[in-house]
């Protein structure tokens, strides 16, 4: 099993107020934007990320998004270069370059082995399409958006292993002459994990590919349904998926005691968390999704992790909450905070108990990756390394024994994709629903 | 009541869906860029003097999209086609908004193929004062509100009540068409003021239709339009915003019937 540490790096001194009022992280003005207070939360976060290989992570986890201050990362290369450097074991997984909305797919290539170089091959590169609101906040057209994903995603790796120089007219991009010297350290390509939140479309490229699929702190019935999914089209592809075919990154914070715990995890709901990612017009551009995808959409009005529903989506702009309402709209954060711990979806608590509420996650889903999402919000320093020494001395070992007991092998302990299964063989189960059941889950 | 009817005509290699009703010569309307509204009473009103052939544009739920294209200009090229390919001969055109971005793209490649030309709101150049409003970075019910300057009339009609699931879809198709042609830039083409010339050249019949209160394009874009276009009627509709049609049904009307005649 890997275990990684993940961090949207948020900006720690943003006040509350504005991102409320704006009803989303995405679009609140950089008038805010304070160099000094930053340069300390970007080399704060630097160095948590040595710390963690120091207690124990096998993986450091970086993203990056724009227009916002829920992550700092506005690109993720420049930190991914810095750790390649200042890091000496743990992989460095970037979940993941946003292709489309970078749009140049020649430079992530060079970009992207200049890491793994630097590293002597510690870099797992993960891709990603860009949530909606980032397709605004570089204009990246939507409606593109898969196109261009699949496009730039094929032309790297033949950036990263066609002997150059040589010439690439696509339908997106083109490069008359391609020749990139630089090339990545791991032969024949880095390992390529691709996080999401449970797009089918993407689930089965997934399987094409044989990348492991990381679900987003996705709810654990509907994890469950994509993983069988992901394997029932490996098993049409001639091979068993495992563990190491999946991962799943979970928003995690502990501290000694529950009760500190939970009062310092209300972070996770800051300004609204992960519900306040983007406002309604932002989340779902024109063109972003498939066909079936807004079909779904339009006829189940169910919300999922990042906020999408259809009620948000057909709402108007003055049909929003009332943002001044500040004391009403905390109160309904925090029992939103309290559910999604009872659905399991977000673990805070001592050691004991995010070990005791992290296996029975594990058990169900099994994943070969296990990705801790650290705290949101104003955290101190001191709370956020606290929290990354008690998962690292006290909760991974617990976890790691697990893994162990339980065969939950990892990408980098078993190949995905190389247990082969003969065609008309019935594939083995990927997810314990018996487990789910016990759960009890609301 | 003019009688309307839904047929399906395969021009220009792709299956397109045409709404025809009335009678006379033709006139081709160009719907706007969230879609056809349905039979309204200015269409009623129109289809007295002229058969209003409307198709309804490729990728927008109905008809098949059309790969190949890239840009507003490559839908006008194609309703051109669609003009000869039905033996239309020469014909009216009416265009609405994003569809009058593209029937300003027809008059620019080939005036001669047109008796007159009308625009109401049209997108397609940029504006120098203000700038054409972001229909991508708001809710389809923000759009559809800010069309308007009062939710009155028609409206109601066309987008009243809960939107059903298929109705949403087809928003949805609309918006995904329109952003994969008109997302960069911004619904306009730079080069369209310039490639106006040639119908201003051949003096091509135009009117171009603004509601004064309109929010979505500019006034400035009908300065353009005119700079561009110096035989232009402009007429401007009071009490209207962007969708005169169905706000100031009888004026909007007035204004085209004076083109046509």
């Amino acid at each position: 099993m890997q275990i990684a540490h993940f961090t949207e790096r948020p900006m720690r001194y943003i006040p509350e107020e504005p991102v409320l009022q704006n009803r989303a992280f995405f679009g609140v003005s950089n008038k805010y934007f304070d160099a000094e207070k930053s340069a300390h939360d970007y080399n704060f976060y630097l160095d948590e990320a040595c710390y963690c290989e120091e207690v124990g992570f096998d993986a450091v986890a970086l993203n990056e998004h724009h227009g916002n201050p829920f992550c700092s990362g506005n690109v993720l290369t420049t930190e991914a270069a810095i750790l390649a450097r200042i890091t000496s074991k743990v992989k460095i997984v970037l979940i993941g370059t946003p292709l489309p909305v970078i749009k140049h797919p020649l430079r992530a290539a060079e970009e992207l082995a200049t890491i793994d170089i630097i590293s002597r091959g510690r870099l797992v590169s993960g891709w990603v399409r860009g949530a909606g609101s980032e397709q605004f906040f570089n204009n990246a057209n939507p409606a593109y958006n898969r196109e261009m994903f699949n496009e730039a995603h094929e032309f790297i790796m033949q950036a990263w292993t066609r002997e150059g120089p040589w010439r690439y007219e696509g339908k997106h991009f083109h490069y008359r002459h391609v020749n990139p010297w630089v090339k990545p350290y791991q032969k024949p390509v880095p390992q390529q994990w691709i996080p999401g939140v449970l797009s089918p479309e993407t689930i089965l490229w997934c399987a094409e590919k044989r990348y492991p699929y990381l679900g987003l702190g996705t709810a654990l019935g509907p994890t469950c349904d994509m993983w069988d999914m992901y394997a029932d089209k490996a098993a049409e592809l001639g091979y068993q998926a495992g563990p190491e075919n999946f991962g799943y990154l979970l928003p995690v914070f502990c501290a000694d005691t529950d009760e500190k715990a939970q009062e310092i995890g209300k972070g996770f709901i800051y300004g609204g968390g992960q519900n306040a990612f983007s406002r309604p017009e932002h989340t779902l551009p024109p063109g972003y999704n498939s066909k079936a995808a807004i079909r779904m959409l339009a006829t189940q009005p169910g919300g999922s992790w990042l906020g999408v529903s259809k009620a948000k989506m057909m709402a108007g702009r003055d049909d929003s909450w009332d943002a001044s309402a500040y004391d009403e709209l905390r109160q309904k954060l925090i029992r939103g905070y309290e559910k999604v711990q009872e659905n399991l979806q977000v673990v805070v608590g001592s050691p004991q108990t995010c070990i005791k509420k992290i296996t029975d996650i594990l058990s169900v889903i099994r994943p070969g990756v296990f990705t801790v999402f650290a705290v949101q919000g104003t955290v101190s320093d001191k709370d956020r390394l606290r929290s990354v020494e008690l998962l690292g001395k006290e909760v991974l070992p617990a976890i790691r024994a697990f893994g162990k007991e339980q065969e939950l092998f990892g990408p980098f302990d078993r190949t995905p994709g190389s247990v082969k299964l003969a065609p008309g063989t019935k594939r083995a189960p990927v997810v314990d629903r018996v487990a789910l059941a016990k759960l009890n889950l609301p | 009541m003019t009688t309307w009817k839904e047929q399906t005509v395969n021009v220009a290699g792709s299956e397109l869906v045409l709404v025809r009703g009335g009678q006379g010569k033709p006139l081709v309307v160009l719907h706007d860029e969230m879609g056809y509204t349905g039979w309204m009473g200015w269409n009623e009103e129109l289809a007295k003097v002229r058969e209003l052939i409307i198709p309804l544009q490729p990728g927008f739920g109905k008809s098949a999209r059309l790969d190949w294209a890239w840009r507003h200009r490559d839908i006008a090229n194609f309703y051109q086609n669609m003009i000869r390919e039905l033996n239309l001969g020469k014909v009216d055109l009416l265009g609405f908004s994003a569809g009058g971005y593209i029937a300003a793209e027809m008059a620019a490649a080939n005036p001669e193929q047109l008796n007159s030309l009308t625009l109401v709101g049209p997108m397609g150049i940029k504006p120098d004062q203000g700038e054409i409003y972001d229909m991508f970075a708001c809710t389809i019910n923000t759009y559809l509100r800010a069309s308007v300057a009062s939710q009155e009339n028609e409206f109601t009609n066309i987008y009243g009540g809960e939107m059903t699931p298929e109705q949403f879809e087809l928003f949805e198709d609309a918006r995904a068409e329109s952003a994969r042609i008109g997302w960069e830039p911004y619904m306009f083409n730079p080069s369209l003021p310039w490639l106006l010339r040639s119908a201003a050249n051949a003096k091509l019949p135009t009117v171009l239709i603004r509601g004064k209160e309109d929010g979505i394009v500019p006034q400035d874009c009908i300065r353009k339009y005119k700079e561009a276009l110096p035989q232009a009627e402009v007429v401007t509709i009071d009490g209207a915003g962007h969708r005169p049609e169905i706000e100031k049904k009888d004026a909007f009307v007035a204004a085209v019937k004076k083109v046509l005649s």
